[in-house]
């Protein structure tokens, strides 16, 4: 990390490099997720970069539904990592709709919004 | 042991403008107009005031624009922003500066005029970084899934979430201020256009315009107006998070907290409770802070208000207005939780009147089930 590169600036480095990485509190060993200054667990202040596992489930879900001229219906997720951490995200590869609660995940870096994001895509049996 | 704020301030007036449409008007002038009907109705004047509680859904510093457009000069000002729920955080914060003598007359007040201004929520935060990208729809994507979640955890049906819609318009039906009174049947829910699953658009609040404002005394000196006070017996907030991917259990809300507290302080139970209004934004809200409040366990909300059990004759009035599903819904609710609570007390409520009211719940939610607040209010009688 460079002394002018926040947490946010690490995290968005890694995903523009095709990386995940997740940030981990060195004082109670707990991952935390969006990235931040302190850990918002035991509030400790050293923080250290972790390649994320990719593996998730499904913790809830939505469908966000639009007219097909809007551009249709689409996923919207809250997925638990391995690490113990959730973001919001989508998983792509099945219709909106058969995203489930409990669904076995894997991430990877595709786009959201034109720029690199953290996906999901159902996991190989 | 109950808290020193206990009853020692009172609500003295309670005002309303522009509910539905209000073509043609700023939500500052629904502000005001609800304002000067607080007054009005508390035999006060604006040059009275020397405290204001506002915040709006417009601007940085929407205390300050109010305090400008209303002309007046407050001593005490608290513009605290936690969505919905400021209203009724704004309780406990009137009761206390009253109480340390900062201001005599507190006035909350709040409008909104997004129904005819954009016909959606209009809003000055920013969505958050981390969660903007996936376009969630802000803010139902939120509550449809905690809904997802509670329906996965505990066998919650979306016929049980429709019911609470189905009761809200029941009272609205009643009440001659509601927006929507036509009828509304589970069938007429659950075959409503779905916008964010399982919600459909009948599961959501409407968007209307409107305002309501709030005036508040001392207690020592609360029995000088011309209505009966209502007093202010307890109110806790406590918030869990901001982004909804940041909620803990998607079950279960800081609503559990605040109501402990709150009910401490009255030094009351959910069982005393005659009245209960909640912030119905979406239909899993009643459902979440019935069981949160301890009016149910956790779990039961769907089975609590199956069938009309929360309708008029039912075992609980709960949204006795029609609520924000049927009544009213300008961007942020929180205010008429605690006006419609206070009306029934006074016994002069807009629809269905109940008999003999002397102890109410308001709650207020903010954000994405973010901020919780409860007050508990109480008549002469209750002291």
């Amino acid at each position: 990390m460079s002394a002018t590169e926040g947490p946010d600036a690490v995290f968005r480095s890694a995903l523009a490099n095709n990386e995940i990485v997740l940030p981990r509190c060195e004082d109670c060993g707990q991952y935390h997720f969006f990235p931040r200054v302190l850990c918002p667990h035991c509030h400790g202040t050293s923080i250290s970069w972790h390649p994320a596992s990719g593996r998730g489930r499904v913790h809830t879900t939505t469908v966000v539904r639009q007219k097909p001229e809007q551009g249709g219906d689409y996923n919207v997720c809250i997925v638990e990592l391995e690490e113990g951490v959730r973001m919001m995200s989508r998983v792509e590869g099945i219709a909106p709709g058969d995203v489930a609660i409990d669904l076995a995940v894997t991430a990877f870096v595709g786009e959201a919004e034109g720029a690199p994001a953290v996906l999901f895509r159902p996991a190989e049996a | 042991m109950t808290s020193h704020l206990r009853g020692k301030a009172a609500i003295v007036g309670t005002g309303h403008a522009g509910f539905g449409e209000a073509p043609g008007l700023t939500s500052y002038d629904i502000m005001a107009q609800s304002a000067l009907a607080a007054l009005a109705d508390a035999g006060l004047k604006l040059s009275d005031v020397d405290g204001l509680f506002c915040t709006m859904m417009e601007d940085s510093m929407p205390a300050l624009m109010a305090a400008e457009y209303l002309g007046i000069r407050p001593r005490f000002l608290d513009g605290t922003m936690t969505g919905g729920s400021s209203f009724v955080n704004y309780l406990t914060s009137a009761t206390m500066a009253l109480e340390a003598g900062l201001c005599d007359v507190a006035l909350i007040a709040y409008g909104s005029n997004q129904r005819t201004a954009s016909g959606k929520l209009v809003t000055a935060s920013r969505p958050p970084a981390h969660e903007a990208p996936y376009n969630p729809r802000y803010p139902i994507s939120a509550y449809a899934m905690a809904a997802a979640r509670h329906m996965h955890q505990y066998g919650t049906t979306r016929a049980q979430l429709a019911d609470v819609a189905v009761a809200a318009r029941a009272w609205a039906q009643h009440n001659p201020e509601a927006f929507q009174r036509g009828p509304l049947s589970r069938e007429d829910v659950l075959g409503a256009r779905m916008v964010g699953d399982p919600l459909t658009v009948r599961d959501c609040c409407l968007v209307t315009d409107g305002g309501g404002a709030i005036v508040l005394a001392r207690a020592d000196r609360a029995r000088d107006f011309p209505k009966a006070p209502v007093y202010v017996l307890g109110s806790a907030a406590e918030s869990s998070h901001r982004q909804i991917s940041q909620m803990k259990d998607f079950t279960v809300t800081a609503a559990r907290e605040s109501g402990k507290r709150a009910f401490a302080a009255a030094g009351v139970s959910p069982s005393d409770i005659q009245v209960v209004e909640l912030y119905d934004a979406f239909t899993i809200n009643t459902i979440l802070f019935l069981e949160d409040l301890g009016f149910c366990a956790k779990g039961e909300g769907g089975a609590f208000v199956e069938g009309g059990r929360i309708a008029p004759g039912g075992v609980l009035p709960v949204n006795t207005n029609g609520g924000g599903l049927s009544c009213v819904h300008p961007g942020m609710y929180g205010i008429f939780t605690v006006i419609e609570a206070a009306r029934q007390i006074r016994g002069d409520a807009p629809g269905l009147q109940l008999d003999d009211i002397h102890l109410a719940l308001a709650h207020g939610n903010g954000g994405v089930l973010s901020s919780q607040v409860t007050a508990i209010l109480g008549s002469q009688d209750t002291l």
